[in-house]
């Protein structure tokens, strides 16, 4: 049987999700014969369909269902509905990612080890090691077309690249090149060379950047082992009296309820998604939640340690044309306690256009000191700061009961504080990023807060002990053995680096293991 | 003159034969705002002509840009002119007053008025007027252009060939 499946066939592999994790894995398992359901919530669109508008993107692609924050960090009083800046569509938010695709360092999967215990953080050692996610690394890589890889060429520097560069450079830092990019250098698997075009945030309308859901999905679908419901929001995951998943109960566009039975059910909606789906799966059998024997579903939120630095010139840089991300100075990230802080940070090109930048150069900010920045737009240059942040149980999703979507299932909180460790890493980036600046000549520099989230991890962490985490090495439960975890929220720790590049090697290597206990009868 | 706006526009000789109030740098008539040199001129449909200036003037003094014109401002609050805002705009507006000692149009300075909106920074009235202005004033296109961004694109090619890469003064 090809798709599209029966309701009623208990033969299929249900993936909720479409995005890095969840659309890969989809198409990796949909080319081994495998047959999959993937159930989108948010809805479908092509290059041809992405708007180079800011807000009417943000309209268009953003979750924007309820939900809740509380905690300190300042995204709770600036964007207290909008924890994260994420993606409701076909290829979740590999619609909107900037493409940096950078591979995990082989301490970084040995955090406990490497820092030591740190106080008031939770830290663990992935149980996987560099060694053996290479070889996926080098899988996904390829599939992406991974500029600086494979021997292809990087990206060309833009204007907001070269004032950085020059900056880093005066600096002393060294590794400085214009980044690992999953957008086109060059034609590459029948997608164009980038056209500095920028709007890489608002989904790439040349198809230069990498996103499944121009790639993986439609190979997958060409197969006719896949088949991918969009607007269908999935409320509750299902099991039989012995504990084994059974399928998914989810609402399609019109709010009709529907149940697709499942052989396995792979989650991959995000590190806010998953962990609510898990526990408002709860049931007599597991009262807090699915895979929770642990009591680690939602907890160890991690978001990056993140935050961003402008600069303002005497002269013009216009910095909104080109590549948005396209630049990388990486000397910072390493362990090298003596800076006050454990884990290291990348600093990444950026710019926002006027539109954004209003919104998140100083959110709330008002007045002349506010304004005088903004006056300074096409003179401004701008970075990410990006690190990696402690992971802290009272950091965590929960179940918000007094507030419900539209189909009536209470709505996720996310809770999230700094570590200090975050704060002294934030404080030194601020430093290193506001100096390149000034080296390069800047007249002003902005040290801006972070925005909603965009790098979601940690939720359903990878564990070798049962106790300490949700899933295994594989991504499987701890607790229940045909369920998986498949997107970010499986990192056991958030590293520097950008994730993306991560969750595509983990879902591809999951496939694989998927496909072999398929085969051996073992699911 | 923009045409197609949903404030009024009123042609000058009209203007003249209504009773003119100067407030600051509007001119505020018998049921209208407008600029000086009648620009532009807004007619005010349920809020009081004196409380839709003060809000323009308001407007500005959260994001003053010099080089931006009032009509601007005009566009990013004209929505509050309706039957849903006007007890809350009248009331934000008459607290501004209280707080200016009698009439926040009629303090000079910009720094005398930014004084008494840092007492009211937190209420739910300025806290809604700054929240609308963010989207109001700074997502119009012609506004992009006077702060040099260029917007879309993807329909000239990109800027593969026009200038991504043009810096010359590093």
């Amino acid at each position: 049987m090809g798709a599209p499946f029966d309701l009623n066939d208990d033969s299929v592999v249900v993936i909720i999700g479409t995005g890095a994790g969840g659309g890969v894995l989809a198409n990796e398992l949909a080319q081994k014969g495998i047959s999959v359901v993937a159930l989108e919530a948010g809805g479908r669109y092509l290059p041809e369909d992405y708007t180079n508008d800011e807000w009417d993107s943000f309209g268009q692609l953003a979750w924007t269902e309820p939900r809740s924050t509380s905690g300190d960090w300042r995204v709770a009083k600036d964007f207290s509905g909008l924890p994260a800046w994420i993606v409701k569509a076909v290829g979740g938010t590999t619609v909107h990612w900037a493409g940096a695709s950078l591979r995990i360092q082989e301490h970084e999967f040995k955090a406990l080890t490497t820092y030591g215990e740190v106080e008031g953080a939770n830290l663990l050692d992935w149980p996987i090691t560099l060694a053996e996610l290479e070889p996926y690394y080098e899988k996904a890589e390829k599939k992406l077309g991974v500029t600086r890889t494979n021997g292809i060429p990087g990206l060309p520097g833009s204007n907001n690249y070269k004032v950085f560069e020059a900056g880093a450079k005066k600096l002393g830092y060294k590794h400085v090149h214009t980044g690992r990019m999953a957008i086109n250098s060059q034609d590459y698997d029948d997608r164009t060379a980038c056209q500095q075009t920028g709007f890489c945030f608002q989904g790439c309308k040349w198809g230069a950047k990498w996103s499944s859901a121009y790639t993986d999905i439609p190979r997958g679908e060409a197969t006719g082992n896949l088949e991918v419901r969009d607007h269908c929001h999935v409320a509750k995951i299902e099991h039989d009296k012995t504990g084994k998943i059974t399928g998914v109960v989810y609402f399609d566009k019109d709010g009709k309820s529907w149940r697709q039975k499942a052989r396995v059910v792979c989650v991959a909606g995000n590190s806010i998604e998953s962990p609510r789906m898990l526990l408002n799966s709860s049931s007599n059998l597991f009262p807090d939640g699915l895979a929770n024997s642990s009591g680690m579903v939602g907890k160890n939120y991690m978001r990056h340690m993140t935050g961003s630095v402008y600069a303002v010139f005497d002269k013009p840089v216009k910095m909104w044309r080109g590549t948005t991300m396209a630049g990388i100075i990486s000397d910072e990230s390493r362990f090298d306690a003596s800076r006050g802080f454990v884990g290291g940070y990348e600093m990444e090109t950026l710019s926002l256009g006027l539109p954004f930048m209003a919104a998140f150069l100083d959110p709330g900010g008002w007045g002349r000191n506010f304004t005088s920045a903004l006056d300074g737009y096409e003179n401004m240059a701008g970075m990410w700061l990006v690190g990696e942040d402690m992971p802290q149980e009272d950091n965590r999703i929960t179940l918000n009961t007094d507030l419900k979507d539209k189909w009536g299932l209470p709505v996720a909180n996310v809770n999230f504080s700094d570590h200090p460790n975050d704060i002294a890493m934030r404080n030194h980036a601020y430093k290193q990023g506001q100096a390149i600046y000034d080296a390069a000549g800047a007249t002003r520099t902005f040290p801006t807060p972070p925005y909603p989230s965009t790098h979601n991890l940690g939720t359903n962490r990878m564990s070798e002990k049962p106790r300490d985490g949700v899933v295994n090495k594989w991504g499987r439960s701890h607790d229940i053995k045909n369920l998986y975890v498949s997107d970010g929220s499986q990192f056991t720790t958030g590293a520097s680096e950008n994730p993306t590049l991560t969750i595509i090697s983990l879902a591809i290597r999951q496939a694989d293991h998927i496909a072999e206990e398929l085969g051996k009868g073992n699911l | 003159m923009k045409k197609g706006n949903a404030y009024l526009l009123m042609s000058r000789r009209e203007l003249l034969t209504r009773s003119l109030v100067i407030g600051g740098s509007l001119v505020i008539g018998a049921g209208f705002v407008s600029a000086p040199d009648a620009a532009w001129a807004m007619e005010a449909q349920h809020l009081k002509p004196k409380t839709l200036a003060t809000l323009i003037q308001l407007a500005r003094d959260i994001y003053p840009h010099d080089q931006i014109g009032d009509e601007f401002y005009v566009n990013a609050i004209k929505g509050y002119d309706s039957k849903d805002h006007v007890e809350a705009i009248e009331a934000g507006i008459e607290d501004l007053n209280k707080k200016a000692g009698g009439d926040y149009l009629g303090l000079g300075w910009e720094d005398q008025r930014v004084a008494v909106l840092r007492q009211v920074e937190d209420t739910a009235f300025f806290q809604m007027i700054r929240g609308g202005l963010v989207t109001g004033l700074y997502n119009q296109k012609p506004v992009w252009a006077i702060f040099g961004y260029e917007g879309e694109s993807f329909s000239k090619g990109g800027y593969i060939n026009r200038g991504f890469n043009d810096i010359n003064w590093l």
